[in-house]
């Protein structure tokens, strides 16, 4: 009996260390997120209303509804884990941060973990009211005279949340607020990657702010890197 | 201390003045067809009010300077014509005053409110909401495609809440965030309020009209000068209220063709 | 004429602290706790001003300690765009319902009505304390909305729908912000309704032997014909209020029509006037505006005629005049509404009228002037301030000639040219009247002068220093430089920013000479010279009794009225004047005119 229950404990330990050892350099998923069909045109925004954002878009920036690179694929896409991640419930450390400059914002998707600080910068001569219209999350909205120190905010629920401008209406973007740091935002490439998986099951998401949500599962088993794609259904209108 | 209160009064009823008589301050030029007649009643109330306004404060000045602490002998008298000649003189001089620039003031108001536009002016539709202007052309079919309010979506610029996808009319609409019109060419003007009160003033245009939440509003007007002009919102609808402009291109006629042009090619 | 032997057991006298400075019901104290209201009303009023007119000067600049003034208002003491809209709100609603109706009407009327008909106190000395209590519980509920949710209301003072309607999606401030605004007005409105409630009836019933209608002095007439304006104009408002209230907590639509959109997203309201509230508003809004001058008008007659040795031309027409402002207050409400939307022949049929009340202020503004000639013209800090009433008045009225038109409107409709007007007639004249009010009956009321010097240059500072910061309004107005801007970003209004620094300046150093007076009125208090029961040879029911009255105002007796209340410039036994409680008969024909 005793000399079981030693045995238990040495694989215990045994699998416990392995299962240390494989963290750092564990497996992860990677791929593609790409779309199909005709998206709707982007459209050039007219910012004559705020000269001093005008000025510096001598070539009118576009709406950023659907951003696509060569070969269709498809930006500004969140893929996460969103089961069984093993972060979920810490908080990194440093913060985010979303820039007002040109009138827009910049990145057009921030990705951050619940209670991550959030900074905002008014990098403009305007003042801007950032609004993000949060339904989970308190919806708040706040002014930022040119010229005053950035401020931070956080969010303490998962959601995805449009986030406008209350002076400026062609400003649009994204917070999402994730369980986890274990997401990417897809670039020009289409491509993301989610490394320092240990093995075990996982749904990953992926999330495009005009063609919703699509979800796969996974299962990583060692150190490997699983091949996943999304493919989005584009809309004309 | 009397005396000098009276040239207190004189000094700065004269410096009140001189600003208005030196044109230091004013309306920009006038650009439209209507403006004169209000340029004209300004002017003959400017007259009217500036008169009043130096006679009735020099006469004050006067008497305060001439029976101000004059010493408990001085004999008090009472100005000849008493109550009944001020009565009367209020009444023919002012009244006639307010009869005139009333009546003469109607056709002002009437050119611009009471007149309907031709049937030729170019129609063009602008809507204001927090906090911007937006336009809308109908595009070569002449017609404008119907409004969504629940389809409006600004992220993807459907400012109107347009749809296309079901609507052909609105498909060849063209939305803009300037207002360009051409030069001598009546416009009509379709105001509706997307949210709150707002109003639309242009200043070398003389005009001014609030846009009615639940109204459809509409103005008509010909610019006579090219060039560019600002629009500005005058009724506080919340705090960009100080932001709330757009740009008005009155330009030659093919110059409008050629911009209409291009922002039908950026929908 | 009835003769008061008014039942003492409607009110013994108090003995109690509470009953005697607190919760009172004698007239006297109930004018006090209004003065003070006002005076606390017009320094926060006051302070507001001069962070809306730093910032529009200097838009981005810091103002040290700014953003412990409001949660998010104010980020590195820089003011937002909606921190500007907000003090500006709560400047407007305080001056003008806690300042300009409370001072002149409700301080001075509940003080001084009474003992100038001749008699102990108002009929209803229950509702008047009420009254009192009311309008100072609407004032703490006002500023109360300083300190919850995301501040006060940012839709100005008048509040116009929908935005006032919609609820917060449409800005900081418009939930609770508007409710507490609402219900603080309505309070407001309640508290005048009992106050006119009583003056009505003391004027009407309670003049004692010898007071016919005709003998009561101007101000008492002011006060009569405000009060009347004040039962009929907050009795529309004060539903105006409920209504908004309702749009807000009970799903009402009263002024939200449908297919309206914030944040992309449908509101939640239908089948609403945006207009009506306009209506109701401005119903009510126009005669306040004559609330807030009708008893200035009633005060500085008084007070000129003292201080002229005179009478007046005629004191009959200027009575008349009074009632004419008030009736024709109704009929004029609309100018406010040319460019509106509505119906554009209303417009015409605003206008007539609104052309047509120049004509009775022009007739009191002339029966003023031209009754300064031969007159033993009398300066002291009261008349100058009566004088400079006038100058502003015809200042302030006469940008009224513009603004009536509504072709002229189209030009200058919710520019700084209506900012100017209103803010001479009622931020200057208005003040000025209660300013004469107060070096006036100061005496009276405390038993102490005020420092005369004090108060000469109190009036050269706010005469000149008024002058400076209003009369460029009308300029900035004509220039095209729209109202309610936070700041100036357009292209045409950069020329004018250095316009308003200079303004700006004028206005800090203009609010300061205000504390001399308020030194002055504190300082008098307690350390006042002595003052006699008549200190300007007055002929008024006001003068004939002790200073400060007692508390049944006569001492027990009844005053008995023998000659109209300007009985100036005879020759009697006591020098230039009879007073009107005097028997003795004067020979020189200065009798009623």
């Amino acid at each position: 009996m005793q000399t079981k229950l030693g045995y238990a404990a040495v694989l215990a330990v045994l699998a416990a260390s392995a299962m240390a050892f494989a963290g750092p350099s564990g497996g992860g998923v990677s791929g593609k997120v790409t779309y199909e069909g005709t998206p709707a045109k982007q459209k050039p925004i007219d910012m004559s209303k705020e000269p001093s954002c005008a000025q510096q878009h001598p070539t009118p920036i576009t709406t950023e509804t659907v951003v696509v690179g060569p070969a269709n694929t498809l930006q500004n896409v969140v893929v996460y884990v969103s089961a069984g991640a093993p972060d979920e419930a810490s908080t990194p450390a440093q913060a985010v941060t979303i820039t007002q400059k040109g009138c827009q914002y910049l990145p057009h998707v921030v990705p951050m973990v619940v209670n991550q600080e959030l900074k905002v910068v008014n990098a403009d001569q305007t003042s801007h009211n950032i609004h993000p219209l949060a339904k989970v999350n308190r919806e708040w909205n706040k002014s930022q005279p040119p010229g005053t120190p950035p401020f931070s905010e956080k969010f303490d629920k998962p959601e995805f949340i449009a986030v406008k401008c209350n002076v400026h209406p062609w400003m649009h973007g994204t917070f999402a607020v994730l369980k986890t740091s274990h997401y990417a935002v897809t670039g020009e490439t289409g491509g993301f990657t989610l490394p320092n998986l240990p093995p075990g099951k996982y749904t990953v998401t992926a999330w495009h702010e005009s063609y919703g949500e699509q979800t796969q599962d996974v299962t990583i088993a060692g150190s490997e890197t699983k091949t996943l794609n999304f493919v989005f259904k584009a809309k004309l209108y | 201390m009397g005396k000098i209160f009276a040239v207190t009064i004189i000094v700065i009823a004269i410096a009140s003045a001189i600003p208005v008589v030196m044109h230091t301050w004013e309306a920009p030029a006038d650009v439209s067809t209507h403006g004169h007649l209000i340029d004209e009643q300004m002017s003959e109330t400017m007259l009217e009010a500036g008169v009043s306004f130096l006679a009735a404060q020099i006469i004050l000045a006067i008497f305060i300077w001439q029976f101000s602490n004059r010493g408990a002998e001085a004999k008090i008298k009472t100005f000849p014509g008493g109550a009944m000649g001020l009565v009367i003189a209020a009444l023919v001089l002012v009244g006639a005053e307010v009869l005139a620039l009333g009546v003469f003031g109607v056709k002002a108001w009437a050119d611009v409110y009471l007149t309907a536009p031709s049937a030729n002016a170019m129609p063009v539709q602008v809507q204001a909401g927090q906090f911007a202007f937006y336009f809308r052309y109908p595009g070569p079919d002449g017609k404008f495609g119907a409004l969504h309010p629940e389809l409006i979506n600004e992220a993807t610029q459907n400012l109107f809440g347009l749809d296309p996808e079901h609507d052909p009319d609105s498909r060849d609409d063209i939305v803009t965030a300037e207002m360009a019109v051409p030069v001598n060419k009546e416009i009509h003007l379709l105001m509706h309020a997307k949210d709150v009160g707002h109003s639309f003033f242009v200043r070398e245009l003389r005009v001014q009209q609030d846009f009615v939440p639940g109204l459809d509003v509409s103005l008509h007007f010909t610019a006579t000068k090219v060039g560019r002009y600002e629009i500005v919102c005058t009724q506080l609808c919340g705090l960009g209220h100080y932001n709330m402009k757009a740009y008005l291109d009155v330009l030659s006629e093919q110059d409008f063709n050629d911009w209409l042009k291009k922002e039908a090619a950026m929908q | 004429m009835p003769d008061i032997s008014a039942p003492a057991a409607q009110h013994q006298a108090p003995t109690s602290f509470i009953r005697k400075h607190v919760f009172s019901l004698d007239h006297k104290v109930i004018g006090k706790q209004y003065y003070a209201l006002a005076l606390l009303a017009a320094l926060s009023g006051m302070v507001l001003s001069w962070l809306m007119r730093i910032h529009l000067g200097w838009t981005n600049a810091r103002i040290p300690g700014l953003q412990w003034l409001s949660k998010n208002g104010a980020p590195g003491d820089v003011m937002t765009p909606e921190f500007y809209l907000q003090l500006m709100t709560m400047h407007g609603t305080i001056m003008v319902f806690f300042v300009l109706t409370t001072a002149p009407f409700a301080a001075f009327g509940n003080y001084f009505l009474p003992i100038q008909v001749g008699a102990e106190d108002m009929p209803f000395p229950r509702f008047n304390m009420m009254s009192f209590w009311v309008t100072f519980m609407a004032f703490l509920v006002l500023m109360l909305s300083f300190f919850l949710g995301d501040g006060p209301t940012l839709g100005g003072w008048t509040q116009y729908a929908p935005l006032n309607a919609v609820g917060a999606v449409a800005g900081p401030g418009q939930g609770l912000g508007v409710v507490l605004w609402a219900t603080s007005i309505g309070l407001f409105c309640i508290g005048q309704l009992l106050g006119s409630l009583n003056f009505i009836s003391t004027t009407l019933d309670l003049r004692v032997k010898g007071m016919s209608l005709m003998r009561l002095p101007l101000s008492a007439w002011a006060w009569f014909i405000t009060s009347c304006m004040g039962l009929t104009a907050f009795a529309v408002l004060m539903p105006a209020c409920i209504l908004v209230i309702l749009d807000h907590l009970a799903g009402t639509s009263f002024f939200v029509a449908s297919g309206l959109v914030l944040n992309d997203q449908l509101v939640p309201h239908s089948g609403g006037s945006t207009l009506l509230w306009q209506h109701l508003f401005w119903f009510f809004g126009h005669p306040e505006v004559y609330i807030a001058i009708v008893p200035g008008i009633g005060i500085v007659s008084h007070v000129l005629m003292a201080n002229m040795r005179k009478p007046m031309l005629s004191q009959r027409v200027i009575i008349y005049c009074m009632g004419a402002l008030a009736v024709l207050s109704y009929m004029v409400y609309g100018h406010h509404m040319f460019v509106s939307g509505m119906n554009p022949i209303s417009a015409l049929a605003f206008s007539f009228p609104t052309l047509v009340i120049t004509i009775p202020a022009t007739i009191t503004v002339l029966i003023w002037v031209f009754s300064l000639y031969g007159s033993r013209l009398r300066i002291n800090s009261a008349s100058l301030f009566a004088l400079g009433f006038i100058s502003m008045f015809v200042s302030g009225g006469v940008s009224g000639f513009f603004l009536a038109q509504p072709s002229i409107d189209i030009m200058l409709h919710a520019t700084y040219f209506v900012v100017g007007h209103f803010h001479m007639v009622m931020g200057v004249a208005a003040m000025f009247g209660i300013f004469a009010g107060t070096y006036f009956w100061f005496p009276k009321m405390t038993g102490r002068m005020m420092n005369e010097t004090l108060g000469k240059v109190h009036f050269w500072l706010s005469f000149v220093g008024t002058y400076c910061i209003f009369m460029p309004f009308h300029y900035l107005g004509m220039a095209g430089n729209v109202r309610r801007y936070s700041s100036f970003p357009e292209d045409y209004l950069q020329p004018l920013i250095p316009v308003h620094r200079l303004i700006t300046i004028a206005a800090l150093l203009t609010g300061a000479a205000q504390l001399i007076f308020v030194y002055n009125l504190v300082h008098s208090r307690f350390r006042g010279q002595s003052a006699p029961d008549n200190p300007w040879e007055a002929t008024s029911l006001e003068w004939s009794t002790a200073t400060p009255p007692p508390f049944d105002n006569f001492g027990g007796k009844h005053p008995v009225v023998y000659h109209d209340p300007y009985q100036y410039g005879v020759e009697s036994s006591v020098g230039d004047y009879v007073m009107q409680a005097s028997p003795e008969q004067v020979k020189s024909g200065q009798e009623e005119k």
